[in-house]
């Protein structure tokens, strides 16, 4: 009997849980799942709850009964330390106490630690700064964003500051959605005139997403991504600072240097969303005398390295090439762990790295979007799996970000007649210049907005969570 | 232009555009926008394909 063991139950975990549950024999072979969560979060509608379109309960769904239903192991608990020699996984319980969990192989799909503490005062919890990046804090950011609202109907001109809270972080699309979801939502309550809102944001350029940018075939035309970016800012009244690394936020004021200038600018706010830099979530892992080899397995940042070329980075940004990146997901010091979805150590930033003057870094890191977690997650199942059943002794299924696309629907208003999203479709992820012109296949990569964009936003809304509910042919929606 | 009020001219790169009513009406015409909808739905397909 085979003991596998996944860490984590977002986008990339449930995916692995459910394939792996699929693929091996309940009666030969046992599937855990460790997490500290008892409730599965959709989070690209997290967006909605930040403004108030939508009660965080309907992002959410019980994870104790879907597992029942599957026969999937549920440890509701903190994962705190991986025997890696010994095979077993130390759980602080929610309900209280520990428990030691054996595996035989084991998934790290644990997601990031939201790093608000590299950016002094940011955050919800002890900073001065709202989040959508946790069901709560949605919530909360929604709550917040409503007495604003309050303010502008009394008459105040209120200034909102939306983007990123590190020279480091990424995620600059969830960003973009929740800066243009609150102008729609100003604009339908006829308060626009009354916030004055920016965008501030490690990108180089609008458009950046952490993706190096994009171009798009339009009317005929080779286009940057970057016009639309910008086009879609101006139509709203806003404002941005891109290329800007904020170091400090005080109450009502963030700190920022630039690419341009390592003098610290300030711009004031009432109202401010910034998305943290994401780190590795703190786990252990120690070897059978007692060492702590966390910084040989793991990147600095805390996640976990794979079978990246991890010595790519300093060639630097001209000579980076998509065989960089991962194709297994597989630690390469032990063979059994495996990291997918944000817990693996990319090799290096897709988008070109910047710095201020005085060197602090300025550069988006790379985002690994829900389907992209799916597809990793995916894959690492598949090939767990296969060496389960006998049927390969060395992981076969492979999903480099070089290799696979990724869609992205990001919302622009809520609204079934008249709301919009900007539909973008990348192929590859990682541009490849020797096989492109433009580093991505002109013929899969896209660009479009509209109320046709909501629509497909609201389904996939549905569609996946009943496809990590595990419900009937879920197994046929696409990761 | 009425709409763009805080954004410094000098942020703006050397293409940029704007709008004009035809493209926003066509954003929430129906009719146009399920068009569109199946469009987008062919087109992820095509990038999912590619991947796998």
């Amino acid at each position: 009997m085979a003991k596998v063991v996944v860490l984590g139950s977002g986008f990339a975990g449930q995916t692995a849980a459910l394939n792996l549950r699929k693929s091996l024999k309940k009666k030969d072979h046992e599937v855990t799942v460790i997490t500290p969560n008892k409730k599965f979060g959709y989070v690209p509608s997290w967006v909605w709850v930040g403004v108030g379109k939508m009660d965080v309960s309907e992002t959410q769904f019980d994870l104790a009964p879907v597992y029942k239903k599957k026969g999937i192991n549920y440890v509701n608990g903190l994962a705190k330390e991986v025997h890696v020699e010994e095979q077993f996984v130390t759980v602080d319980l929610l309900d209280g106490g520990s428990e030691k969990v054996e595996y035989d192989y084991l998934i790290n799909a644990t997601g990031p630690r939201l790093a608000y503490d590299m950016t002094e005062g940011l955050g919800p919890d002890h900073g001065h700064t709202v989040s959508i990046c946790t069901p709560n804090h949605a919530a909360e950011a929604g709550e917040e964003y409503l007495k604003m609202v309050e303010r502008m109907e009394k008459g105040e001109t209120v200034k909102m500051l939306i983007g990123t809270g590190h020279g480091m972080a990424t995620c600059q699309g969830a960003g973009f959605e929740y800066i243009h979801n609150i102008a729609f939502d100003l604009e339908q309550r006829g308060l626009l005139d009354k916030a004055q809102i920016k965008w501030i944001s490690n990108e180089r350029m609008l458009g950046d997403f952490g993706v190096g940018g994009m171009v798009i075939g339009k009317a005929g035309h080779i286009v940057s991504g970057k016009i639309f970016a910008e086009a879609s800012f101006m139509e709203q009244g806003i404002e941005w600072i891109t290329g800007a690394a904020v170091t400090k936020v005080e109450a009502g004021k963030a700190h920022y240097k630039t690419v341009e200038s390592s003098e610290v600018q300030t711009e004031e706010f009432d109202f401010a969303m910034l998305i943290p830099a994401f780190a590795g979530v703190p786990i252990k892992y120690i070897t059978k005398d007692g060492s702590d080899i966390t910084g040989d397995l793991c990147a600095p940042n805390g996640m976990l390295k794979v079978d990246a070329d991890y010595s790519s980075a300093p060639r630097g940004f001209d000579n980076w090439r998509k065989e960089d990146w991962p194709l297994t997901y597989q630690n390469q010091t032990y063979k059994n762990i495996y990291a997918a979805g944000i817990s693996f150590a990319p090799p290096h930033p897709i988008s070109k790295p910047a710095a201020s003057p005085d060197g602090t870094p300025i550069v988006a890191s790379p985002p690994r979007t829900g389907m992209a977690a799916g597809i990793i997650g995916h894959v690492v199942a598949m090939s767990v799996a296969d060496i389960v059943n006998g049927k390969s002794s060395e992981p076969e299924h492979t999903a480099s970000m070089g290799d696979f696309g990724a869609a992205c629907v990001a919302s622009m208003g809520k609204s079934m007649t008249r709301g919009s999203a900007a539909v973008i479709a990348m192929y590859p992820v990682v541009p490849n210049y020797e096989k492109y012109e433009y580093g991505r296949d002109m013929d899969a990569t896209f660009g479009d907005q509209g109320l046709a964009g909501h629509w497909l936003k609201a389904l996939l809304h549905h569609l996946f969570i009943y496809k990590m509910k595990g419900k009937f042919g879920w197994w046929l929606i696409p990761d | 232009m009425k709409k763009v009020k805080f954004v410094p001219y000098s942020q703006l790169g050397d293409a940029w555009m704007e709008p004009q009513s035809f493209a926003r009406f066509t954003r929430t015409c129906v009719i146009w926008q399920l068009f569109k909808f199946a469009r987008y739905n062919l087109q992820i397909i095509k990038v999912l394909a590619k991947g796998h």
